[in-house]
């Protein structure tokens, strides 16, 4: 295929996104693929010989789709209006909270309500205390708004810890979910169950956010991030888009703090603090902010890190943290900016030529990787693996983290590495640079 | 008056350190924008460095090294990182800061270990100073006030009597006019940035032991320093001195007085019992309420006056 075709076909596809059955078609397909592809991935974990679900695969992945839910209702504040959010926990763990009280209240028998609907009480709880915080927070923007935040943050968790009516206090508030009312007749007495309702709930709340962004509300959100005087001077009043979007996207938090009690029976302080909410500000700029599905992608990976990597260190949390760094530093835009850097040499035809230059820089960037992580895991090891009564293995080899030869071993990768991705970088870059330029030169950039 | 007098010097000696961390805070903040993060961090550093210097030679040298290192650290930070960041804008290097003050608080776990270390005060400290109405003041406390007073003087006549104090003075408000004549800020911000990290350190040093040595150190002061930077207002080093005080004499003082709103009602022939509404909240001690208030404070004061006590401009 020429170029020239490669170059055409995306700007016809915007042309013919007229709303019309042909195009609704063509808009949903990822949707349902999406959709489809979460409802079979569980299967892959499945254990034919006992035909039981791996019950560690579903939660991972139950907890993917409401922390997504989670992440998804920050960038609303954060990536479309702005505003940078240090205790969007709280709208999230409250409406888990409202949540459970709710599932008691029908276990109970003192109302009726279908489980299938439990978030979207979540979700009220949510947009009700998002009402309220957004009230106040949203007098203000910028570092005062993130500082209000934090402060409510605080706030908040320390009344979880006080208030044992509404909180529970330190042990939380344990609920059941198998309240015996249910639209479709399921018990969701096991985890698949609970997995196929949270993928519907993730899928309803991503599709309610996608759209909102195309609202007026959403476009003015826009707006007021990127020039705040001119979006006064149009006619609005930029303290009232804050606050819609603040109150919609605590709406969202909720149903994810709702599905949260679903899936795990319990609502305790951790999700009101202050560590769960640097999770959605963590997950929303790795993933990358910018784009809508940024913290999706974001989140599946700061959950894999956490449940994938936490099995056999404690250190999850430090190279989440040292991602996210290395994220701000050096890609702003996070994996989905990355990745769209790459869109004009696709256009371009000659994405292929980067696979040798890519190779190059991997093999150094895997050296030094492996390096750090032996040294974090030793460290760690040393001083909290240790009293646990494990063994430190590199591979099946079993290492004795008190001699000086693993520790030289990570440094001198680590090092090595380092200094052999610098020499590649270069020869990249120059790559990078041509191919960019003939990008250019094509007039595909956009 | 026992209790009050005792709380008074308790709060004095809090308010003092408070003041410390947030001193470095201010001039960071309202110089180059950024909300430090991180800051609170260099205090906890400063703590875990003199426990493990103190180990081999001693509190005297620690008193020294440790805030030392930790303004290297800083000047590291702001001169490879910030900088690099700073092109991003405002935001981009809050979260920079944050993301730092959460590997440091990893990186401490991982090599000084979960729980508490057993920092404590030096010996030659350890003795009852005086004696208030029956209640031993001792002389450590006395001693951190003495080093607290001492580099509040040393701010004080570096900031007025100094060349680099009078361009810091002048860069808190005018930045870029202060580069067009000629001085070089952004040596002027490693400056800040490392000499702020390094009271931080040396707030560590001396609080370290005072309070607990522990990774969560971090993580519970860095919301009380923003208060008292917020409270104070950009640019203004006296009103972050009052509002050091003044959140430190509050902080003291809730936790001695043991009442709760139903102990008011009842001066007004209202007895709240488990059968009343909200009883849970009117039955609240005014100590556990404590620990919410400076919170309380941050809200309502960016909420209604953004600018602080003294500030010159919002936050």
């Amino acid at each position: 295929m020429s170029a020239d075709a490669t170059q055409r076909a995306p700007q016809g596809r915007t042309l013919s996104a007229a709303p019309g059955s042909a195009g609704l078609a063509r808009r949903a397909w990822p949707w349902l693929v999406a959709i489809v592809a979460a409802l079979l991935l569980p299967w892959l974990f499945f254990d034919w010989s006992t035909h039981r679900h791996s019950g560690f695969a579903l939660t991972m992945l139950s907890e993917i789709g409401l922390m997504a839910i989670f992440a998804l209702s920050f960038n609303m504040q954060m990536g479309q209006a702005g505003l940078l959010s240090f205790g969007h926990a709280i709208l999230f763990g409250l409406g888990g909270y409202c949540a459970a009280h709710t599932m008691n209240a029908v276990k109970a028998g003192a109302m009726w309500l279908p489980v299938e609907l439990v978030p979207l009480v979540g979700g009220l709880g949510g947009l009700l205390f998002g009402v309220l915080f957004g009230y106040v927070a949203t007098k203000q923007r910028a570092t005062a708004f993130a500082m209000i935040t934090m402060g409510l943050g605080e706030l908040v968790a320390a009344c979880a810890l006080m208030f044992m009516g509404f909180f529970g206090g330190e042990g939380g508030i344990s609920t059941d979910r198998v309240i015996g009312i249910s639209l479709f007749g399921v018990s969701y007495s096991s985890s698949w169950q609970v997995y196929c309702l949270v993928v519907a709930w993730t899928a309803i709340a991503v599709l309610l956010m996608r759209l909102q962004t195309q609202t007026p509300l959403g476009r003015m959100a826009n707006a007021t991030r990127d020039n705040f005087e001119r979006a006064q001077f149009v006619g609005y009043d930029p303290r009232m888009v804050r606050f819609c979007q603040f109150a919609l996207s605590g709406f969202f938090a909720g149903i994810g703090g709702g599905l949260y009690a679903i899936v795990y029976e319990i609502v305790t302080f951790d999700t009101v603090a202050a560590a769960k909410s640097a999770t959605a500000l963590l997950a929303a700029y790795i993933g990358g902010a910018g784009g809508f599905f940024g913290p999706f992608l974001g989140t599946i990976v700061v959950v894999l890190l956490q449940s994938g990597v936490s099995l056999l260190s404690n250190a999850w949390l430090l190279y989440v943290g040292v991602l996210f760094i290395v994220m701000v530093m050096y890609a702003p835009g996070g994996l989905v900016g990355i990745i769209a850097q790459h869109a004009p040499i696709a256009r371009a035809g000659r994405l292929r030529e980067l696979i040798v230059p890519y190779v190059r820089i991997l093999l150094p960037g895997a050296f030094s990787v492996f390096g750090f992580v032996l040294l974090v895991e030793l460290a760690s090891f040393t001083t909290i693996g240790a009293a646990q009564g494990k063994a430190f293995k590199i591979g099946p080899q079993a290492v004795d983290p008190a001699t000086a030869f693993p520790w030289l071993l990570g440094a001198a990768a680590l090092i090595g590495g380092g200094l052999w991705l610098r020499l590649e970088a270069r020869g990249f870059r120059a790559r990078w640079d041509a191919l960019m330029a003939d990008a250019k030169a094509k007039g595909v950039m956009l | 008056m026992e209790v009050f007098l005792v709380s008074l010097l308790n709060g004095l000696v809090y308010g003092m350190l408070l003041f410390m961390l947030a001193s470095g805070l201010t001039l960071i903040l309202s110089m180059m924008g950024v909300l430090n993060f991180a800051h609170a961090s260099a205090y906890m550093l400063g703590a875990y460095f003199a426990f493990t210097i103190s180990q081999y030679i001693g509190f005297w040298p620690a008193l020294v090294l440790a805030p030392l290192l930790c303004g290297t650290i800083g000047a590291a930070i702001e001169m490879y990182g910030l900088r690099r960041v700073h092109r991003n804008g405002h935001i981009a290097e809050l979260l920079f800061t944050f993301g730092l003050a959460l590997i440091i608080e990893k990186v401490v776990q991982m090599t000084w270990g979960l729980i508490p270390v057993p920092y404590r005060i030096p010996a030659g400290l350890d003795f009852p100073l005086f004696t208030v109405y029956g209640t031993q003041f001792p002389a450590y406390r006395a001693f951190m006030l003495l080093i607290s007073a001492l580099m509040f003087g040393a701010i004080w006549l570096g900031l007025t009597r100094t060349r680099i104090g009078l361009v810091i003075q002048a860069a808190l408000h005018h930045p870029e006019m202060v580069g067009a004549l000629g001085h070089n800020v952004p040596r002027v911000f490693t400056t800040v940035f490392a000499a702020g990290t390094a009271l931080a350190g040396l707030a560590g040093v001396i609080g370290g032991n005072y309070h607990v040595t522990e990774p969560a150190m971090a993580f519970t002061m860095g919301p009380i320093v923003f208060v008292v930077v917020v409270f104070g207002g950009l640019g203004s080093l006296t009103g972050c001195f009052i509002a050091s005080l003044l959140m430190g004499l509050i902080q003291t003082f809730a936790v001695v007085l043991d009442y709760s709103v139903a102990d008011l009602l009842k001066w007004f022939g209202f007895t709240v019992t488990s059968a009343t509404p909200f009883h849970e909240v009117l039955t609240v001690p005014l100590p556990r309420i404590g620990a919410l208030l400076p919170y309380v404070l941050l809200v309502l004061i960016l909420v209604f006056r953004p600018r602080g006590l003294m500030g010159t401009r919002d936050t």
